[in-house]
């Protein structure tokens, strides 16, 4: 048996524990630069209001009905999820974390109800949290995430389905219910082909013809005909693999025209970059970089580049990778034009431990360089991101995110601690 | 009036046990440290302070309503509290609560169907829940911490 637990409107529940003011009331977390929905709290659901709607159009509707509105707080987010994982990894010896809010935990061999266990579950991780989670049990990973939303959205269930417990009427008509696009790992594309064959319903999918299924569209849409019907296909991962490039970019709060600002957005994606690759022990053999305009303010002049550049030797220094994407963004940047977003990937990663040395190559002191390194990472750790950076990373940083709604890091910064009267 | 005290803590399994590192005493061959077998691990705040460490969360205490008469139990303004969300509240505790939206810290009485939560400093008069008041426990003061300077 597999459990899948999530926590509910994560941000949104996040920002309630630290602010019992928005108990009971409607609020939503805005993404990056308050651009649009990412959580909704159960009274924004209901009031219909859509996962990704833009905040511009909201604003006037929401001061009408009185949503709070916070902007992102990922120091806030990371640092919850982390506990709740922690936890949620007690309960079981195999643990698949699958986002930042939800992850599977493998059932197998436990002699303990259940059903029973899940609510143990559900009450320890909101009295150490006070995050609210749902659970789904069943024999696939598939069925598993099924039954968590029934969990969720049906109140009968008391946050807790276990697929198992429902005879095979039940279970049929829930699938009745809902629209095969529901299911994981069916996404928008796949279920308007569905529906033109006639898969309108879960349940629908589970009878269509797996071999046929197989043929039209996918292995993977076969696995998940059969994970429907109860037979395991898709496997518990435990450690997600290393990945294989490391994105960041970001749209700018305000427009920015010269190539001095995009230098400083660039040099701190690569900071922030760099420090993901050398947390994982890889270095990168590669580098992009790319900038653009707005593409929705058509009547803008556009523009927009990247250039991809293989690297001499493989590395994980910030400073030598923001020398090369600096040199890149030399190449690309053009005057006169508003630039809206920027970023960098990091490609070809491998391990440090296999990296090549570079026959006519002379590099700075590789090792000074790596304790240099990890003693910026150590100092932005302790004293935050950006403490310590490149000097081409900049001081103004104009460009920076929008978040005018913003809270404070209550975990993660001594002088953001909650205060008691 | 209403009370919501957190369940009695579920059992758990027992944490993964800890890794602890080795002392990293390197010596060089053929010279034994007369110290190598003795050392241990120094002392940590965290293994002493901190039991539940996914539960922990810190608070900053504004004000004077907890500053006693009696050394001992005086938390002055500005002290950093260590708070346990893991333990259920009893009587006597020192608590974070919400009242109103907000959050404070006081002692947790709960005798004789009575509730209050008592300031330690006596110029504050004990909130008594009312009817129409809620008293949610946020968690229990585990510690406190006072820097001199």
């Amino acid at each position: 048996m597999i459990a899948l637990v999530d926590v509910n409107n994560f941000y949104v529940s996040c920002q309630r524990v630290f602010e019992p003011q928005l108990n009971g009331k409607p609020v939503v977390v805005l993404s990056n630069n308050d651009g649009c929905v990412v959580a909704r709290s159960a009274e924004v659901k209901a009031m219909g209001i859509k996962m990704g709607a833009p905040w511009h159009q909201l604003r006037d509707f929401a001061r009408q009905q009185g949503i709070i509105a916070r902007s992102s707080n990922y120091a806030l987010y990371a640092d919850m999820s982390h506990r709740v994982m922690t936890i949620l990894g007690r309960f079981s010896p195999n643990q698949e974390i699958y986002s930042i809010d939800e992850c599977f935990l493998s059932f197998a061999g436990l002699l303990q109800d259940h059903t029973e266990l899940a609510q143990t579950i559900r009450q320890t991780v909101l009295q150490w949290t006070g995050l609210p989670v749902c659970v789904g049990i069943a024999p696939t990973k598939t069925l598993a995430k099924l039954a968590n939303h029934i969990a969720k959205k049906q109140a009968p269930f008391n946050g807790v389905c276990e697929w198992q417990k429902l005879s095979a009427d039940q279970q049929t008509e829930q699938m009745q219910a809902l629209d095969a696009g529901e299911v994981w790992g069916i996404g928008r594309k796949i279920s308007a082909r569905l529906a033109q064959e006639g898969i309108h319903t879960i349940a629908d999918l589970r009878a269509a013809n797996a071999e046929l299924i197989r043929k039209r569209y996918s292995i993977v849409v076969q696995r998940t005909v059969h994970e429907l019907r109860g037979i395991s296909s898709i496997e518990m991962e435990e450690a997600p693999p290393d990945k294989q490039q490391i994105l960041c970019s970001r749209s700018f709060g305000q427009a920015i025209y010269a190539e001095q600002e995009l230098a400083e957005a660039i040099s701190t994606y690569i900071a922030r970059a760099a420090e993901k690759l050398r947390k994982q022990g890889s270095v990168a053999a590669s580098l992009a970089v790319f900038i653009r305009t707005n593409p929705f303010r058509p009547k803008d002049p556009q523009y927009s580049q990247h250039i991809l550049v293989p690297l001499t030797q493989a590395s994980d220094d910030t400073l030598l990778l923001t020398r090369a994407a600096l040199w890149v963004l030399k190449r690309i940047y053009r005057r006169g034009f508003a630039y809206a977003k920027a970023g960098v990937m990091l490609c070809d990663l491998q391990p440090r431990t296999a990296v090549q040395g570079h026959l006519f190559l002379q590099t700075a002191d590789s090792i000074k360089r790596a304790a240099l390194n990890k003693t910026m990472d150590d100092i932005n750790r302790q004293w935050g991101r950006g403490a310590i950076r490149v000097a081409s990373a900049g001081f103004n940083q104009g460009w920076k995110m929008r978040q005018n709604n913003l809270s404070l890091h209550w975990t993660t910064r001594w002088e953001d601690l909650p205060v008691a009267h | 009036m209403s009370l919501y005290l957190h369940p009695p803590a579920p059992a758990m399994p027992e944490p993964p046990l800890l890794l602890i590192p080795l002392m990293g005493v390197s010596v060089s061959a053929g010279f034994p440290s007369p110290a190598e077998d003795w050392a241990e691990e120094r002392v940590d705040l965290n293994v002493r302070y901190v039991q539940h460490a996914e539960a922990t969360f810190y608070f900053t205490v504004s004000g004077d309503s907890m500053v006693s008469p009696i050394a001992e139990h005086s938390i002055p303004d500005g002290a950093t509290l260590i708070v346990d969300r893991a333990l259920s509240a009893k009587h006597g505790d020192i608590v974070v609560a919400v009242i109103d939206n907000d959050f404070t810290v006081k002692r947790l009485y709960c005798r004789n169907k009575r509730l209050a939560l008592l300031a330690e400093n006596p110029a504050y008069p004990p909130i008594v829940l009312g009817e129409e008041q809620e008293l949610s426990i946020w968690g229990v003061v585990t510690a406190w911490i006072v820097r001199p300077r």
